[in-house]
């Protein structure tokens, strides 16, 4: 499929850099399912098309990418040789875990005997190899519609990933750890690893992903997630790449009938953050949770997008972010709530609150509201503010000291959000982080 | 104990405190009273350790060591306490989590183990019951949807089991109902021992007649204006605090 395709700009050297990664991609890449080809082709005529944002763009107006669009980053490899082997242990106990380095499903790393019987965790280039049709109506189907470039990047690279399938009925009590480590090669390295999660009607099951690695790696994740009809699906992200690293990302996610998911998005690592979270509620009494928790050091900037896509009567959503920034991080947070035509009833509830520990730490924050029914209930609100002096003093006051008073504001701070992670090895070492290693206050 | 001498105060421009000098012994208990804006808060604030107030001049040794030198965590854990006149509320942070961190900081500080939380709880009941504290309240967030007369009792209750050699009660008994006073005069008293003293701010000459000080001070624009006996407090509850100034304008 070569077409001419039309640019408002000059190709930069680094747009050429990815079409010819990617004419070698699609060389190296074993022999894949002719859809599977046609998706990357479309993806890479999108990238091409629509190049790396810049900050003309609405959605990418407090966010420059330019540490990414200016540098070369080469198509990492597989990874395993460099790679700190204790990075890839579980959280949980016996949980079954999925190992990704670079984008790469590692089966030796990984952990998935004793998976109960209806519930599959595979590399997705085994599938695509093995059994295409077990993906094939959910791969790569939420993606065309997102005009992100970096989506679209990923899909172009499309080679590797993990793919959870939980067949109808089944409850898994265990949860599914998935881990993304990244492991930086030469100067800069990209990986485009993708997560596909497909919950059978009336399934339940708790997903964690979780994104560690060394170096100046850049990580390009895509993850979709379906959800049947009464599903429900607990779902956690939790970032902690180094301080160098890039890490954009989009999750995607549809939902049929009355569904229920809530999604926990963590963020503590990385330099250059975005999380993109989109989730369409294509049903009726769909319960759709996103709530969010960052902790911005040193200079991270840490954007996250949200749009919850109400295009069905019935469906609830409730969204709460909160963000503590310290030193000169930077934080944007965007939430979008679409309320269509037939979407009736709708009860929508966002928040948005940021906590900053430092005068040269700021954060833009924005609801972005777009309602066309008219028996609905949306509320959002935003607030940002510093540690309270009274409570600090009122805690210092009983014999605390300054940083033990600090911590426990801001942990408190963060309660409603830890006390909501119901993996208990997640939400303790969440508390740890808060307590422990939180940076200095101006 | 403590020792305030000539201690002048200033809230950004303005002079709050305009040379107090007071002597407070170990075993007892002072009034300090005034009409509102004599500087009486400021006083017990200054005490504590609150940032907003510069001192301009004038000591305060408490035990041998200068207090104004000290950070707010140092003096508590030295045996400092404060009840406040408006207890702050901290949403998310659990009253009793945050108590057994309190003791233990003073614990620690003292070369003491720290309690565990079977010994703390313990601690805790026995403390509650005395000042029948509702223990629900125990298990909430410090102060957090408190009514006024919680929060006061709240406040007493951390004396209580925060056992501290100085305390100073900022208008505790300000917005209690007398049922309240009582229980909040009793949970005092029972703290009133040959090693600590006592400091009790107020307006009102109410509250002295269920905790009996030994030594009543009147505050009046920044200065004492008058020292006395606990009949002090009578007369001026008869007087009124103009009446006093009236009476002794030279007084100081």
């Amino acid at each position: 499929m070569s077409q001419v395709v039309e640019r408002e700009r000059p190709a930069s050297p680094q747009l050429a850099h990815y079409t010819a990664e990617y004419q070698r991609a699609v060389g190296q890449t074993p022999a894949q399912p002719r859809w599977v080809l046609q998706a990357r082709e479309h993806a890479i005529a999108q990238f091409e098309r629509l190049g790396f944002p810049t900050s003309r763009l609405e959605q990418w107006r407090f966010t420059s990418v330019a540490p990414i669009a200016d540098r070369t980053f080469n198509l990492a490899t597989d990874g395993v040789a460099k790679l700190d082997k204790t990075l890839a242990l579980p959280m949980s106990d016996d949980p079954a875990l999925a190992v990704l380095v670079n984008g790469r499903f590692n089966a030796q790393l990984s952990s998935l005997a004793g998976l109960p019987t209806g519930v599959k965790v595979l590399g997705l280039e085994d599938v695509l190899a093995s059994n295409p049709g077990l993906v094939e109506p959910y791969l790569a189907r939420l993606t065309p519609t997102q005009t992100n470039a970096f989506t679209s990047l990923n899909t172009a690279f499309l080679r590797d990933g993990v793919v959870i399938s939980i067949a109808p009925h089944v409850v898994l009590e265990q949860p599914i750890e998935v881990v993304f480590a990244a492991v930086a090669e030469g100067t800069a390295s990209v990986s485009h690893p993708r997560l596909l999660i497909v919950a059978g009607e009336s399934s339940q099951a708790t997903i964690l992903e979780r994104y560690v690695g060394t170096g100046s790696a850049f990580t390009n994740a895509v993850g979709e997630i379906w959800l049947g009809a009464n599903a429900t699906i607990d779902h956690y992200k939790l970032q902690e790449e180094p301080a160098e690293s890039f890490h954009i990302a989009s999750m995607l996610l549809h939902s049929a009938r009355s569904g229920t998911f809530s999604s926990h998005s963590l963020t503590f690592g990385g330099g250059l953050v975005r999380n993109e979270v989109v989730a369409v509620l294509d049903g009726e009494g769909i319960d759709c949770t996103l709530n969010g928790l960052y902790l911005g050091r040193g200079r991270q900037l840490i954007d996250n997008h949200t749009t919850i896509d109400h295009a069905m009567p019935h469906c609830g959503s409730h969204e709460v972010y909160k963000g503590i920034l310290a030193d000169h991080s930077r934080a944007v947070f965007n939430g979008k709530i679409i309320v269509r035509p037939d979407a009736q009833k709708t009860d929508a509830k966002q928040t948005n609150k940021a906590l900053l520990l430092s005068d040269d730490a700021n954060i833009n924050t924005k609801p972005e509201l777009e309602i066309f029914a008219n028996d609905v209930k949306c509320t959002h609100g935003a607030a940002v503010g510093q540690l309270d002096e009274d409570a600090m003093f009122y805690l210092r006051s009983r014999g605390l000291g300054v940083a033990e008073s600090r911590a426990m504001l801001i942990r408190a701070f963060a309660g409603d959000i830890l006390n909501r992670v119901k993996i208990a090895p997640v939400r303790e070492h969440l508390g740890n982080i808060l307590t422990d290693h939180l940076p200095h206050v101006d | 104990m403590l020792e305030i001498k000539n201690l002048q105060v200033r809230a950004g421009t303005k002079d709050i405190l305009r040379g107090i000098s007071l002597s407070v012994g170990a075993g007892e208990v002072h009034a300090i009273m005034g009409p509102n804006g004599s500087g009486k808060s400021t006083l017990a604030r200054v005490l504590a350790g609150h940032a907003e107030y510069e001192v301009v001049g004038g000591s305060v040794s408490y035990n041998g060591k200068d207090l104004l030198e000290m950070a707010p965590e140092d003096r508590a854990r030295e045996g400092v306490f404060m009840a406040f006149q408006y207890p702050v509320e901290i949403p998310g942070v659990n009253n009793s989590y945050f108590l057994k961190a309190a003791v233990n900081a003073k614990r620690k500080h003292q070369g003491l183990p720290e309690l565990d939380a079977m010994e703390f709880m313990v601690l805790l009941r026995e403390k509650a019951n005395i000042l029948h504290l509702d223990p629900t309240l125990l298990s909430r967030p410090v102060n957090e949807g408190f009514s006024g007369g919680e929060k006061k009792r709240n406040e007493i209750f951390q004396m209580a089991v925060l056992e501290p050699r100085l305390a100073v009660l900022d208008e505790t008994d300000s917005g209690l109902d007398i049922d309240a006073l009582k229980t909040v005069a009793e949970g005092v008293n029972a703290m009133r021992s040959p090693e600590r003293a006592i400091i009790v701010v107020t307006h009102y000459q109410r509250l002295l007649n269920y905790i009996i000080p030994d030594f009543v001070h009147v505050l009046q624009d920044g200065r004492i204006v008058r020292s006395g006996g606990k009949d002090l407090a009578l007369h001026l509850e008869e007087k009124g605090y103009s009446g006093i100034e009236a009476a002794q304008p030279q007084l100081m």
